[in-house]
């Protein structure tokens, strides 16, 4: 299963201050541990809101809201996506990463992306059913 | 944190620590069978302790200290041992303190090392394939015994019963702990590549087992495959595996219909496949491409679905670039399987008298004697140059041939539209 683990923004990644020196070093060492374990799919770092822009859906209308934004503790600065076994590892992984702002506190959000498997269950339970009778029909013959 | 909570924990650190932790033990009581047992007993302590101390900060530092006191313990029980030996043989001898090694330093240094060590005794010819896999799961993956018997649809004493012949087949054997150099290590290597693409296999193949499991295996053998490309970064075919590996699954949404069914390839929704996926595929194929030298049949099998990847529809699949790949697969290793596979992309790129020229020289190969592909194959080249009665004729045997009703049904539809276009030509 894979998750996503989200940086949440501070005022000094707002504000677009580059991290001291010492601290990518350490990311990138615990980066690399992640590479060496074969968990990391992905991972990057995210530009200040000032940079970014927001399209508002209403209805049928579309308006065009440019960055920064205010409410800093609901912006993303950056995310790892991990490729584990349960929630509790990605966890277990996450609690190594180095503080994201060393001098303050920061917070990163672990969430579960959708497998085609999760959709399979909510949605077509009756073909659920029936694949499960197939599957066992081949599991007999062999 | 409840006590539930707490073992999931356990289970988790033990998930990413196992591996290390067994590899640098093995490097100190030098058989895996004892290593494994000390970083149970570390599993165990852990159970016993963290609930009541919370998880420490270094997990990975605490449980190999516990088991190293242990593994200090067995060795000076070992040296004791000898020289009781050594006793009644001889006269005292002078070398009394045979020290310890210096454990911290031994173990500290070289963890890659230690880990690439494991995977190759893990995966050493003297065990059979089955015990490979087993071991490798279990030692490499952190599995448990009842996790591996799952995925392999197997009662869990029969892998249990496999674990325990593996390790002592292998201290039987006096294996040593060491990645193999020179001539020898290709073929090893070669060994280990094998292993994690049959559990890969095991699992994208699967359509027994009604296990979220299978799954799991795939996932595991993507994740030994990225591990080994760290390790041993210089050796192209572990990238060409690890780029075959990431594109197959990157098919896995859809390769199977809603119910249940196998979806071929050409027919697939590419808007279902997962591009990032595809991406991490392209590069680990670029790596193995800057390594130089000829490309081996991992390499090139990943170049083929690489091509795939990268047509937007069905018809803008560079055909004369996978027919010049199955040439070149099909000259490092000689198959009357991949000889079909070429066949199947020359029929494609230069129109299907080429491609029949090529199955009608299989048709008499024992090797493919009851291999329904050969029949449909040559069918559906038959039916495109609209020899329609021939290719019907086909379609029927490859129908009495395949083991799978649903592909039969599919077979002899087609069989059926031959029929109706008897007489008609031209492409399908």
């Amino acid at each position: 299963m894979r998750f996503v683990a989200m940086v949440r923004a501070t005022n000094a990644s707002e504000a677009g201050e580059m991290p001291s020196q010492e601290l990518p070093a350490e990311m990138g060492k615990f980066n690399e541990e992640l590479v060496k374990a074969g968990v990391l799919l992905a991972d990057e770092g995210l530009q200040p809101s000032s940079r970014g822009a927001r399209v508002r859906f209403s209805g049928k209308n579309r308006s065009i809201i440019d960055g920064p934004f205010s409410e800093t503790k609901e912006l993303i600065a950056g995310f790892w996506i991990l490729q584990v076994k349960s929630k509790e590892e990605a966890i277990q992984w996450i609690k190594r990463s180095p503080n994201p702002f060393p001098t303050g506190e920061s917070e990163i959000e672990i969430r579960q992306i959708f497998e085609a498997d999760d959709f399979g269950e909510q949605f077509t339970p009756e073909l659920r059913e029936q694949e499960k009778r197939m599957r066992a029909e081949v599991a007999a013959r062999r | 944190m409840t006590a539930t909570e707490t073992h999931r924990a356990i289970d988790a650190v033990w998930r990413i620590e196992s591996a290390k932790l067994i590899a640098g033990l093995t490097r100190i009581v030098r058989d895996v069978g004892i290593a494994e047992d000390l970083a149970q007993d570390a599993l165990l302590a852990a159970l016993e302790k963290w609930p009541e101390t919370g998880i420490p900060d270094n997990p990975g530092a605490w449980l190999m200290g516990t088991a190293k006191h242990r593994a200090i313990d067995i060795l000076r029980r070992n040296q004791l041992l000898e020289r009781k030996h050594e006793q009644l043989g001889h006269e005292l001898e002078a070398r009394q303190e045979a020290a310890v090694p210096d454990l911290d330093e031994a173990i500290d240094d070289h963890v890659g090392d230690d880990l690439l060590r494991l995977m190759f005794i893990a995966c050493h010819p003297v065990l059979t394939m089955e015990a490979r896999v087993a071991l490798t799961l279990r030692l490499l993956g952190g599995l448990t015994t009842v996790e591996i018997a799952r995925a392999f649809l197997v009662p869990e004493p029969t892998i249990a019963q496999r674990i325990v012949r593996a390790k002592r087949t292998l201290s039987d054997a006096k294996v040593p702990f060491e990645v193999p150099r020179g001539a020898e290590l290709e073929a090893r290597l070669s060994s280990v590549l094998g292993v994690i693409y049959l559990v890969f296999n095991e699992g994208y193949l699967a359509t027994a087992g009604d296990d979220l499991l299978r799954p799991t295996l795939c996932d595991e053998a993507l994740r030994l495959g990225r591990v080994l490309a760290e390790l041993a970064p210089a050796e192209a075919e572990v990238h060409g595996l690890v780029a075959l590996m990431e594109i197959q699954a990157s098919r896995a949404r859809a390769r199977v219909s809603p119910s249940g069914e196998p979806v071929l390839l050409l027919d697939q929704d590419r808007s279902r496949w997962d591009q990032m996926l595809i991406r991490r595929g392209f590069a680990a194929l670029t790596r193995a491409g800057q390594l130089g030298g000829s490309p081996g049949t991992y390499q090139l099998q990943a170049a083929i679905a690489a091509c795939h990847a990268r047509a937007r529809t069905a018809d803008e699949t560079d055909w004369s670039r996978i027919a010049e790949l199955y040439a070149e697969l099909s000259a490092l290793v000689p198959s009357p399987v991949v000889e079909l596979n070429r066949a199947v992309a020359v029929g494609m790129a230069s129109g299907p008298a080429a491609g029949l020229a090529i199955v009608d020289r299989l048709v008499s190969e024992p090797a493919l004697k009851n291999y329904h592909l050969l029949p449909s194959v040559r069918a559906d080249l038959l039916a495109k140059l609209g020899r329609h009665d021939e290719a019907r004729a086909e379609f029927e045997r490859a129908a009495r041939m395949t083991q799978n009703a649903r592909e039969r049904e599919l077979l002899l539809e087609k069989a059926g539209r031959g029929k109706r276009e008897g007489g008609r030509g031209g492409k399908r």
